[in-house]
C-alpha cells in the first residue's frame, strides 16, 4: 500500500513539473487569441507559487531548462523573495543558478528584474549580493547608466551599492550638476542642450530627447539610423513606413529565426512575392545557424502546421503562432534528412502563408501518417474544430490499433498557453504536448517531449534538469572568463522587442 | 398563381453544415456552399444614425405607414448574368434616403424596406424586412365593429404596433464568439445557437460576401433568449468518438474521420430542425431578375419554436440568401392571438370557443399580451371581476 502511494506521489510530482516547465516555455502573461492577459497572468502566477512551495529545488533548476525570459525573470524574483534554502548545497546551487540566469538574460530584462526587487520589497542579503554581483559584472556600466537609467538607479539605491567614478553623481545628484569626463555621460548631458550630441546616444534614449527638442520624426530616424540595433531596426519597419519615411535597412543575416519569420509575416503579400528569394535565403540561413548551435539530426519528418485564423495571435503577440509555425518549417526542413510539410489551409508557398480559415488538423495528419514519417511534429494552438476532438480520437486509435510499437513518434508543439488548463492545450493523451515560444527552442523542446508523454520517470526528469543545470553553469563560467578578457559591450545584444 | 420559387418548406439544398465552434454558451455552425455561381453579390451599407424611419407606404416625408427602428446597416444586392462579379464593389455608395438633424442626433429617412437603386441593384434592410412583415400581420384590426372593441381599436387598428428585440452587442459572449470564430474558405453562412437553441440563420450567395458580412452579425437583433439563456453555462463541446473496432488500416481511419464529419453535419441539421424542414408561409416581396426576395414565418403555434425571416431563391430553386429571427415566446403568443382573432373575423365569443376558453379569459389574455387597448375598458373590467365571484 505504502509503495503504491509512493508511486502515485512520484507520478503527481512528475506531472506537476512537466506542466510547469511546459507553461514556462510558452506563457508570457500576455493576451492570446482565445484568452485575455489577466487570466494568463493569474494562471502562471499560481503555477509559480505552487511549484515553488512544493518542489523548491526543481523550481530553481527549471531556470536551466531553456524556458522563456518572462518565466526566468519570474523564477528569479520568486526565489529571491522567499529567502534561501536551509541546505548548504542547495543554497550554493540556487545562488549560482540565479546569478547565471540573470547574466544570461537580455540586459533590459535583467534590469527590469532588479527594478522589480524594489517594487516587491525584496531586500534580503542574498538579493543584495545578487544585485551587486550583476551590476559589478556589467562590462560597460556607463552605457547601462544611460540606457537603463531609472532601473539602474532603482537597483543601486535599493541594494545600497557603491558605484565608482562619476556614475554615482550621474545617477543620484543629477546630470545637470556638472560636466563629466566619461564620454558617454558627457554626451548624455550635452544631448539635453544640442541636437548633435543626441545622435550619439542609444536609440531608445535619444527618442525621448528628440521629442523634447521638437525634431521631426523623419529627420530623427534618418540620422539615428547608424545607432540602431538589429532588433530596433526590425521593430521600426512598420512604424517608419507609416510615418511615410523610409524604413531603416535590416541586416536579415543577423536576426533570429522566429523574429525573422515574424518580420516576413508582417510584410504584405506583394512585397513577400517580390523579395521571395532574399527572404527565403535569410530564413534558411537563420535555421542553419540555430542548428549549428544545437544540432539535432532527424530522419523522415512530417510537419503539420496550423495556419488557421487563430494563429493570428493577439494584439500583444501578433501572428506569433503563425510565425513559430513558419520558423519551425524552415528549422525542420534544415534538420531532417527527408521532410514534408502540410498546412491546415494549404498554401502554394510557405512564405506567402497567412492566418485564415478553420483548423482541420485531421486531414493533413492522415496524409502525413500515410507518407510514413518517423516523426510527426504538429505546430498548433491545440484548438481543432473541423471536426472537434478529431485529432485526439485519431491519434488514440492510431496508437492503439495501427502503431502500438511506436514506430512513429508524434509531438505537438504549442506556442499558446491556455490559462484555464494551466498548460498549453493538448490533443489528448496519445500525443505529448510541449510549449514553445520561439522555434529556436525546438531542439530543447523535442528533448523534453518524452517527459510530457509520461513514459519517463521522475528521477529521469530530475537527472535531465540536473544535467541542464551543469551545462548552464559551465556555460556561464566560460562566458565570464571570456568577458573578463574584455568583451566590448557598446552595442548590447539584440533586444527582446515586444515581450 | 403561385411562384415555384416561393418557399413552402426550407430545404438547405446545395448547402452543407460543418462541425460547430463553441465559445461559452454560443455555438456557431458554419454553412458551406460547394457550388458558387457568383451572379448575386451583396455588400454592406452602414448607417450611423440613432434611428431610421422607413416609409412603408407613401412618400419619404409624407404621412403614411412608417417603420421606425434602429437600423445599423443595410445590404445592397447586385445581380446579373456573370456581371455581378465584375461590377461587385465598384459602385460608388449612393446617397440613401435623407438624413435629418434632430438636436444632437440624426435620423435617417429611408424609402421602403426594399429599394431599387439601379437596374441591377437593390438595397434592403435585413431582418427589418421580416420584422415589418411580422408587425403588419393582421395590422388593420377588426373589420366588423363588434361591440367589445374600443373606439381607438376600431378606427386605427393596431397602430402603432411595436416589438422589442436584443441587439447582438448586448451579449459580450456573442461578440467574443464571432471574433474567435474561424471562417471556412467556402463558408457562406452561419447558424447561431445560444445554449443550443437556434436563434438565427444567415446565408448569403458568395463566400467573399460572407467574410465581409460576418461581423455584422453582432449588430443584428435577436430575440431575448440571447440574454436570457446567456446566463446558462457553457455549451458542451460534444466530442464524438471513433470506433476502434472498425479500424485496421490508415484508409479505415480516413473513412472514420469522414464519417465523424458527416455525423456532425447530421447532428446540427437535427438541432436546426425547427427551421429547416418546417412548413412556412411566405409572401413575395420583390422580383429581381431571376431571383425572388420573399419573407416568411413558420406556423406561429405557441407550442413550437417559431422563426420569421427573409430569403432569396434563384430560378433553379437554390437558396441564395437567408436571414432569420427567432420569435420569443411572448411574440409568438401575440401573433397567435391575432391570427386566431382574424380567422374568426375578430368575434370574441367565436374565438374563445375556438381556443376552448371563455370570452372573458380571452380578453384577459389579450390584455396580458399587450393588446388591452383594443378592447373597451368596460369589457376588460368585467373580465377582471368575473373570477372573483
Amino acid at each position: 500500500m505504502a509503495a503504491l502511494a509512493e508511486v502515485r506521489v512520484e507520478q503527481v510530482a512528475r506531472e506537476d513539473l512537466v506542466m510547469f516547465v511546459n507553461a514556462c516555455f510558452s506563457c508570457t502573461g500576455q493576451r492570446e487569441f482565445y484568452g485575455d492577459a489577466r487570466g494568463q497572468s493569474v494562471s502562471i502566477e499560481f503555477l509559480h507559487q505552487y511549484i515553488l512551495g512544493n518542489y523548491r529545488r526543481l523550481y530553481a533548476r527549471t531556470l536551466a531548462a531553456g524556458i522563456n525570459h518572462f518565466n526566468q525573470a519570474q523564477i528569479i524574483l520568486n526565489l529571491l523573495a522567499s529567502g534561501s534554502p536551509a541546505d548548504a548545497r542547495d543554497k550554493a546551487e540556487e545562488g549560482a543558478l540565479i546569478a547565471a540566469a540573470l547574466r544570461a538574460l537580455p540586459p533590459q530584462r535583467a534590469f527590469r528584474v532588479l527594478e522589480s526587487l524594489r517594487g516587491r520589497r525584496i531586500n534580503n542579503r542574498r538579493a543584495r549580493a545578487i544585485v551587486r554581483d550583476y551590476v559589478h559584472g556589467r562590462a560597460n556600466l556607463a552605457f547601462d547608466a544611460v540606457k537603463y537609467r531609472s532601473k539602474l538607479r532603482a537597483a543601486v539605491s535599493h541594494g545600497h551599492l557603491k558605484l565608482e567614478g562619476e556614475l554615482g553623481p550621474f545617477l543620484f545628484r543629477g546630470w545637470k550638476k556638472r560636466s563629466f569626463t566619461q564620454p558617454l555621460l558627457e554626451t548624455f548631458r550635452r544631448a539635453h542642450y544640442t541636437h548633435e550630441a543626441l545622435y550619439e546616444l542609444p536609440y531608445t534614449v535619444a527618442e525621448g530627447l528628440a521629442v523634447k527638442h521638437g525634431i521631426s520624426r523623419e529627420v530623427f530616424l534618418r540620422r539615428i539610423e547608424p545607432r540602431l540595433t538589429a532588433a530596433e531596426r526590425l521593430r521600426l519597419q512598420e512604424s517608419a513606413a507609416r510615418e511615410r519615411g523610409t524604413p531603416p535597412p535590416v541586416d536579415l543575416g543577423r536576426a533570429s529565426l522566429t523574429k525573422l519569420a515574424l518580420y516576413v509575416l508582417a510584410l504584405s503579400l506583394e512585397v513577400r512575392r517580390e523579395r521571395h528569394a532574399e527572404l527565403h535565403a535569410a530564413l534558411e540561413q537563420a535555421a542553419a545557424r540555430v542548428l549549428r548551435r544545437a544540432p539535432s539530426p532527424l530522419q523522415r519528418v512530417a510537419a503539420i502546421l496550423d495556419n488557421s485564423y487563430s494563429s493570428s495571435g493577439s494584439l500583444e503577440k501578433r501572428r506569433r503562432p503563425l510565425g513559430v509555425a513558419l520558423a519551425t518549417h524552415y528549422l525542420l526542413s534544415a534538420a531532417a534528412r527527408e521532410y514534408r510539410a502540410w498546412w491546415t489551409c494549404p498554401v502554394e508557398e510557405p512564405l506567402l502563408v497567412s492566418a485564415r480559415g478553420q483548423t482541420d488538423i485531421a486531414t493533413p495528419l492522415l496524409e502525413a501518417l500515410a507518407w510514413g514519417a518517423d516523426l510527426v511534429v504538429i505546430v498548433s494552438d491545440g484548438y481543432d474544430n473541423d471536426p472537434p476532438k478529431a485529432v485526439a480520437e485519431l491519434t488514440r486509435v492510431f496508437r492503439s490499433k495501427l502503431d502500438p510499437e511506436r514506430h512513429t513518434a508524434l509531438v505537438h508543439v504549442n506556442p499558446v498557453f491556455d490559462s484555464e488548463g494551466y498548460a498549453p492545450r493538448s490533443f489528448g493523451a496519445a500525443v505529448p504536448t510541449v510549449g514553445v515560444r520561439d522555434a529556436e527552442d525546438l531542439p530543447t523542446v523535442l528533448g523534453f517531449a518524452r517527459f510530457a508523454e509520461g513514459v519517463a520517470s521522475l528521477s529521469e526528469l530530475e537527472a535531465y534538469l540536473a544535467s541542464r543545470v551543469g551545462a548552464m553553469l559551465q556555460r556561464d563560467a566560460g562566458g565570464r572568463q571570456g568577458h573578463d578578457e574584455g568583451r566590448r559591450q557598446d552595442a548590447p545584444p539584440a533586444e527582446e522587442g515586444e515581450s | 398563381m403561385t411562384d415555384a420559387r416561393l418557399i413552402q418548406r426550407l430545404e438547405p439544398a446545395g448547402l452543407r453544415l460543418a462541425p460547430s465552434q463553441v465559445c461559452g454558451g454560443i455555438r456557431l455552425v458554419p454553412v458551406l456552399r460547394d457550388e458558387v455561381r457568383g451572379d448575386l453579390r451583396m455588400t454592406l451599407r452602414t448607417y450611423d444614425d440613432v434611428a431610421a424611419v422607413v416609409s412603408v407606404k407613401g412618400g419619404l416625408k409624407e404621412p403614411g405607414l412608417k417603420y421606425i427602428s434602429y437600423v445599423p446597416h443595410g445590404l445592397v444586392m447586385t445581380w446579373g448574368n456573370r456581371q455581378a462579379e465584375a461590377v461587385y464593389g465598384t459602385q460608388l455608395q449612393a446617397v440613401d434616403g435623407k438624413s435629418l438633424r434632430a438636436g444632437p442626433f440624426s435620423i435617417r429617412l429611408l424609402h421602403r424596406m426594399v429599394h431599387r437603386e439601379d437596374r441591377r441593384q437593390l438595397r434592403m434592410l435585413p431582418l427589418h424586412l421580416a420584422m415589418e412583415g411580422f408587425l403588419s400581420l393582421q395590422f388593420g384590426g377588426p373589420e366588423i365593429a363588434w361591440a367589445e372593441y374600443s373606439r381607438e381599436g376600431l378606427s386605427r387598428g393596431l397602430a402603432p404596433r411595436s416589438e422589442s428585440s436584443v441587439p447582438g452587442w448586448a451579449s459580450p459572449m456573442l461578440d467574443g464568439a464571432l471574433r474567435t470564430f474561424e471562417i471556412h474558405p467556402r463558408q457562406v453562412g452561419l447558424l447561431l445557437f445560444n445554449a443550443d437553441v437556434l436563434l438565427s440563420a444567415f446565408v448569403v450567395a458568395h463566400p467573399d460576401d460572407y467574410r465581409a458580412l460576418h461581423r455584422t452579425l453582432v449588430e443584428d437583433f435577436y430575440c431575448d433568449l440571447l440574454l436570457q439563456y446567456g446566463f446558462l453555462g457553457d455549451a458542451p463541446e460534444l466530442g464524438l468518438t471513433l470506433d476502434d473496432a472498425r479500424v485496421s488500416s490508415l484508409e479505415d481511419l480516413r473513412n472514420e474521420v469522414h464519417r465523424m464529419r458527416q455525423d456532425w453535419a447530421d447532428f446540427h441539421g437535427f438541432m436546426a430542425g425547427s427551421l429547416f424542414g418546417a412548413s412556412l408561409s411566405s409572401t413575395p416581396v420583390y422580383k429581381a431578375g431571376g431571383f425572388l426576395l420573399q419573407r416568411f414565418h413558420t406556423s406561429l403555434d405557441p407550442a413550437e419554436e417559431n422563426h420569421i425571416g427573409e430569403a432569396i431563391v434563384g430560378t433553379d430553386g437554390t437558396l441564395e440568401y437567408l436571414k432569420t429571427y427567432r420569435l420569443s415566446a411572448a411574440q409568438t403568443r401575440r401573433a397567435y392571438l391575432l391570427s386566431q382573432l382574424a380567422q374568426c373575423e375578430w368575434h370574441l365569443e367565436d374565438t374563445a370557443e375556438r381556443l376552448r376558453t371563455t370570452a372573458s379569459d380571452l380578453s384577459l389574455r389579450l390584455r396580458n399580451a399587450g393588446f388591452g387597448y383594443l378592447l373597451k375598458d368596460s369589457v376588460l373590467e368585467a373580465a377582471q371581476r368575473k373570477p372573483r365571484r
